[in-house]
C-alpha cells in the first residue's frame, strides 16, 4: 500500500483558483476546507482509491486547536491513529516521509489570507444541483458487476469477516496483503 | 407490534411504575402538564419521571432515565437516492446495482427528486423548519456493505430542523385519560443507505449484497425527550404511521425500512446528565422498548454497584434479552465528515421565491407540498371523536391495525346501528377474531357490508346480541351465507310471540321455585337468574330486556 500524492480534491480547488483568478475566489477556495491526505484503502477491492482528512479550518472557523499533523512531522501516535482509522498498514519509513510530503503540498493553502472571507462550500455552488425523474434505468447488470469481484459466492461479493482491528505490531498480518 | 398508546405492561419493574404514574406521586404534574400545540420550535422540557432502582431503600435513590431516538426510515420511491436502480426488497443478490451503487470509478450521484420531496413532505408533517437551502457531506467509514468508503449524508445542514412529534400515552385507573407528549425533532437529513452483509462465520467470511446500498433514507433525530421504552416505542410508532400516511415511506420494521438506533443515559434528577450508550439496530417495534427498559435498568444496577458507565455502542440480543457491547468499534470512531464535492447545495423554494421561467421538473415548491399534505394520524382520530362520538382510546385502535379504519367506515355507511356499538363490535368481536387466527383485516371472511347486515339485524331487535355472536361465529365458519340466510337457518329470530314467552317465563318460575322466593325476598340478583333460565330454553332467542318485563308483571301478580 502506498501513500499517494496528486489528490484529485485538491487539484478540482487548484483548478477552479485557476479558472476564477480573482483574488477573493482565492481566498474562498483556500477557506474550502484544510484537506489532509492521508493514504488509502485499495486493495481490497481492487482499486487505489484516495482517502481524506479534514479540519475544521484555522483562524476565525472555530475553537479547535491545530492539529498534531500541522507541525510537518508525524508521529508515530498519529500514524496508529490514522492506521486504527483506515484499517491500512503505512509499512515503512518511506510510506510515512511520502505522507508527510503530502501534508506540507496541501499545507500550502494555509499562506493564503482568508481573515472576513466566507467559507466556500463547494466549487459546485452556483451550480443547480439536477434533479433526475423517479423512474428505475439502471441496474440488472450483476454478471458485469461481479467481473469486478476478486471472489464471488453465488450472486454475492466475498468480503472479509467484519471489520477486524488492527493486530498488534509483532503479530501484524493485515489483510491488504492477503 | 407496538401499542399506540402507552400502558403499564412493563409493571413488574418498579422503576417503570414509576414511570407511568410519576405526575401524580411527585407533584411535577407531569399527568395533566401536557398539552400538544405542535407549533413548531415550542419548547419542550421533557418531564424526566423518577426511577427508583430495585435496591434502593425508602425512595434514596432516584434515578431519572434520558431517552433520545435516531430513526433511519427507507424513502418509498421507484429508484435510489442517488442512481436509476430499483428499489425493492427480497429481490436476487446485486440485482438492483448501478455502477454507482458499486461506487465504480467515473460514476457520479444524480439526485432523485422524488427523495427530496418525501423529505419535504415528512419534514412538513413533523412541523419542521424547512431549510432552503442544505448541503451534502461524506461520513467516512470502512466497511464491505460500504464500497465507496463513505455514505452522502447531509451532516452540516440538512434539509428539514427543529419539529416536533405528538404521540398519547394512556393513565388513569381504566387507562381512560390520554395525555399527549411531544418529543422535538432536532432534524431530518436525507442520506444513503448501504448494502447488507450477510455473516458466514463457519467460513469465516462475509457475503456483500448491494441491493440496498444507495437507497435513500430519511434519518429522524429525536431529542432526548423520552424516558423510558414504552414512550420510545409510542413514539416510534406514531412516526410509522404518520410516514404511511405520508406514503413517504412503507415503515415496515420487520423489511427493515424503519430501522431505531437509542441512546440511553441516566442520572439523579438536577445533576447532570450521565454517560450515555446507543443501542443500535433496533428492528422490532416489539424488542425496541425492552431493549431501551433493559439498558435503563443495567444503567442502573452498574452505577448502583459504583461502577461507570462506558460511552460505548451496544447491540440487543433478543434472544437472551439483553444488550451487549458492539466489538467492531473501538474507541470514538472519526468519521472525517466532508463537503461532498459532486453535488452542489440543494435548493427549495416557495411560492414567493420560486424563479420565474424555471423548469418545473427542476424546482421543488415548498406550499405546493404543503397543499398536498394528506390528513394525519392524529387528524384522523380527533375526526372520529367528533364525528362518532368513540373514546379517544377507541380512535387509536382503530388506526392501529392497517385496513382496520376503512373497514369500520364501511361498516358505518351501511349499518344503522349507532357508531358505538360498531366500535366495540370490530374492536372488541371482530379484532379478537382476527387476532386469535392471526389474519390481517384484508384476509377477513367477513366483509364490512355482512357485518352491517348483522348489525342492522340486531338494531332492528330481529336478534338479541348473544343470537349476533353465534351469527358471526357462522359467518366465519361459512363463507358467502348472508346472516338472514344464517338467522333464518338455526332460527335465531328473537320470539316476537309474546304470549309464548309469558308461557315460558311461567314454566320456568314453576320450576324454580327456590329462586322465586329468593326474588320475592328482596335478592335482586335472583331475577338474573330467571332470566338466564328463560333464555336457555328460548335457545338465547328472547330478548333479555323483554323477559325482564314479563317476570316482573308475572311476580308483581
Amino acid at each position: 500500500m502506498s501513500v499517494q500524492a496528486s489528490p484529485t480534491l485538491f487539484m478540482a480547488a487548484a483548478a477552479a483558483v485557476a479558472a476564477r483568478s480573482d483574488v477573493v475566489t482565492l481566498k474562498r477556495v483556500a477557506r474550502l476546507h484544510v484537506w489532509t491526505h492521508y493514504g488509502g484503502l485499495g486493495e481490497k477491492c481492487g482499486r487505489v482509491r484516495c482517502c481524506w482528512a479534514i479540519g475544521p479550518g484555522w483562524a476565525g472557523t472555530g475553537a479547535s486547536p491545530p492539529r498534531r499533523i500541522l507541525s510537518g512531522r508525524v508521529t508515530a501516535e498519529v500514524i496508529e491513529h490514522l492506521e486504527r482509522l483506515a484499517l491500512v498498514d503505512f509499512g515503512s519509513q518511506e510510506a510515512v516521509a511520502r505522507l508527510e510530503k503530502a501534508i506540507a503540498f496541501a499545507d500550502r493553502l494555509r499562506a493564503v489570507d482568508t481573515e472576513g472571507v466566507e467559507p466556500m462550500e463547494s466549487v459546485l455552488e452556483d451550480r443547480c444541483l439536477y434533479l433526475r425523474s423517479d423512474n428505475v434505468v439502471e441496474g440488472n447488470c450483476v454478471e458485469e458487476l461481479l467481473q469486478n469481484a476478486h471472489r464471488v459466492v453465488e450472486e454475492y461479493f466475498v468480503a472479509p469477516p467484519g471489520n477486524i482491528s488492527l493486530p498488534k505490531q509483532d503479530e501484524q498480518q493485515p489483510f491488504s496483503h492477503n | 407490534m407496538a401499542a399506540p398508546m402507552l400502558r403499564g405492561r412493563c409493571l413488574g419493574r418498579c422503576w417503570a411504575l414509576a414511570c407511568i404514574d410519576s405526575g401524580s406521586r411527585h407533584g411535577r404534574g407531569a399527568a395533566t402538564g401536557f398539552t400538544s400545540s405542535g407549533k413548531r420550535g415550542q419548547s419542550f422540557v421533557a418531564q424526566q419521571p423518577l426511577l427508583t432502582a430495585q435496591k434502593s431503600r425508602k425512595g434514596e435513590h432516584k434515578w431519572a432515565a434520558v431517552v433520545g431516538l435516531e430513526i433511519h426510515a427507507q424513502i418509498a420511491s421507484n429508484s435510489k437516492l442517488f442512481s436509476g436502480s430499483q428499489v425493492h426488497f427480497a429481490a436476487p443478490p446485486n440485482s438492483l446495482v448501478s455502477f454507482f451503487d458499486a461506487s465504480l470509478p467515473g460514476t457520479l450521484p444524480v439526485l432523485n427528486r422524488r427523495c427530496v420531496e418525501a423529505a419535504v413532505m415528512t419534514g412538513l408533517a413533523l412541523n419542521c423548519h424547512i431549510n432552503k437551502k442544505s448541503l451534502f457531506d461524506r461520513k467516512h467509514y470502512f466497511y464491505a456493505d460500504l464500497p465507496a468508503g463513505y455514505q452522502i449524508t447531509q451532516q452540516r445542514l440538512p434539509i428539514a430542523v427543529n419539529g416536533s412529534l405528538a404521540y398519547s400515552v394512556c393513565v388513569g385507573k381504566k387507562w381512560r385519560q390520554v395525555i399527549t407528549k411531544t418529543v422535538r425533532i432536532k432534524q431530518i437529513q436525507l442520506e444513503q443507505d448501504s448494502g447488507k452483509s450477510l455473516h458466514d462465520e463457519l467460513r469465516s467470511q462475509t457475503l456483500i449484497d448491494l441491493n440496498r446500498a444507495g437507497v435513500g433514507l430519511l434519518e429522524v433525530v429525536l431529542e432526548p425527550d423520552m424516558s423510558c421504552g414504552e414512550e420510545a416505542a409510542t413514539a416510534v410508532r406514531e412516526l410509522q404511521l404518520i410516514l404511511q400516511a405520508l406514503g413517504t415511506s412503507q415503515a415496515n420494521m420487520a423489511e427493515g425500512q424503519l430501522r431505531v438506533d437509542a441512546n440511553i443515559s441516566v442520572h439523579h434528577p438536577g445533576e447532570p446528565l450521565g454517560v450515555r450508550t446507543e443501542v443500535k439496530n433496533l428492528n422490532s417495534a416489539r424488542f425496541l422498548a425492552r431493549a431501551i427498559d433493559y439498558e435503563i435498568q443495567r444503567q442502573i444496577n452498574e452505577l448502583e454497584n459504583g461502577c461507570e458507565i462506558l460511552n460505548e455502542t451496544r447491540s440487543f440480543d433478543y434472544k437472551l434479552g439483553c444488550t451487549v457491547p458492539m466489538r467492531d468499534k473501538e474507541g470514538k470512531q472519526d468519521y472525517r465528515f466532508m463537503p461532498e464535492p459532486n453535488l452542489p447545495p440543494l435548493l427549495l423554494y416557495d411560492t414567493a421565491s420560486l424563479p420565474a421561467g424555471a423548469d418545473p421538473q427542476q424546482v421543488i415548491n415548498i406550499d405546493r407540498i404543503r397543499e398536498q399534505l394528506p390528513e394525519l394520524p392524529s387528524e384522523t382520530r380527533e375526526k372520529l371523536i367528533q364525528q362518532y362520538g368513540i373514546l379517544p382510546e377507541h380512535s387509536f385502535a382503530l388506526l392501529n391495525e392497517v385496513g382496520l379504519l376503512e373497514f369500520f367506515q364501511n361498516v358505518i355507511k351501511e349499518t344503522r346501528a349507532e357508531p358505538k356499538k360498531v366500535t366495540s363490535w370490530v374492536l372488541n368481536i371482530f379484532l379478537g377474531f382476527l387476532k386469535q387466527r392471526n389474519l390481517a383485516v384484508n384476509e377477513s371472511p367477513v366483509t364490512p357490508s355482512v357485518l352491517a347486515e348483522l348489525l342492522n339485524l340486531l338494531d332492528r331487535k330481529v336478534i338479541s346480541s348473544a343470537a349476533a355472536k353465534q351469527v358471526f361465529e357462522e359467518l366465519w365458519r361459512s363463507k358467502g351465507k348472508t346472516p338472514s340466510q344464517i338467522v333464518s337457518e338455526r332460527k335465531l329470530e328473537l320470539m316476537q310471540d309474546e304470549e309464548a314467552l309469558e308461557r315460558v317465563c311461567h314454566a320456568v318460575m314453576e320450576g324454580h321455585p327456590q329462586v322465586v322466593m329468593d326474588m320475592k325476598r328482596g335478592n335482586p340478583r335472583a331475577i338474573n337468574k330467571l332470566i338466564g333460565l328463560v333464555r336457555k330454553v328460548t335457545h338465547n332467542r328472547a330478548d333479555p330486556t323483554v323477559i325482564k318485563e314479563i317476570l316482573e308483571k308475572q311476580l308483581s301478580s
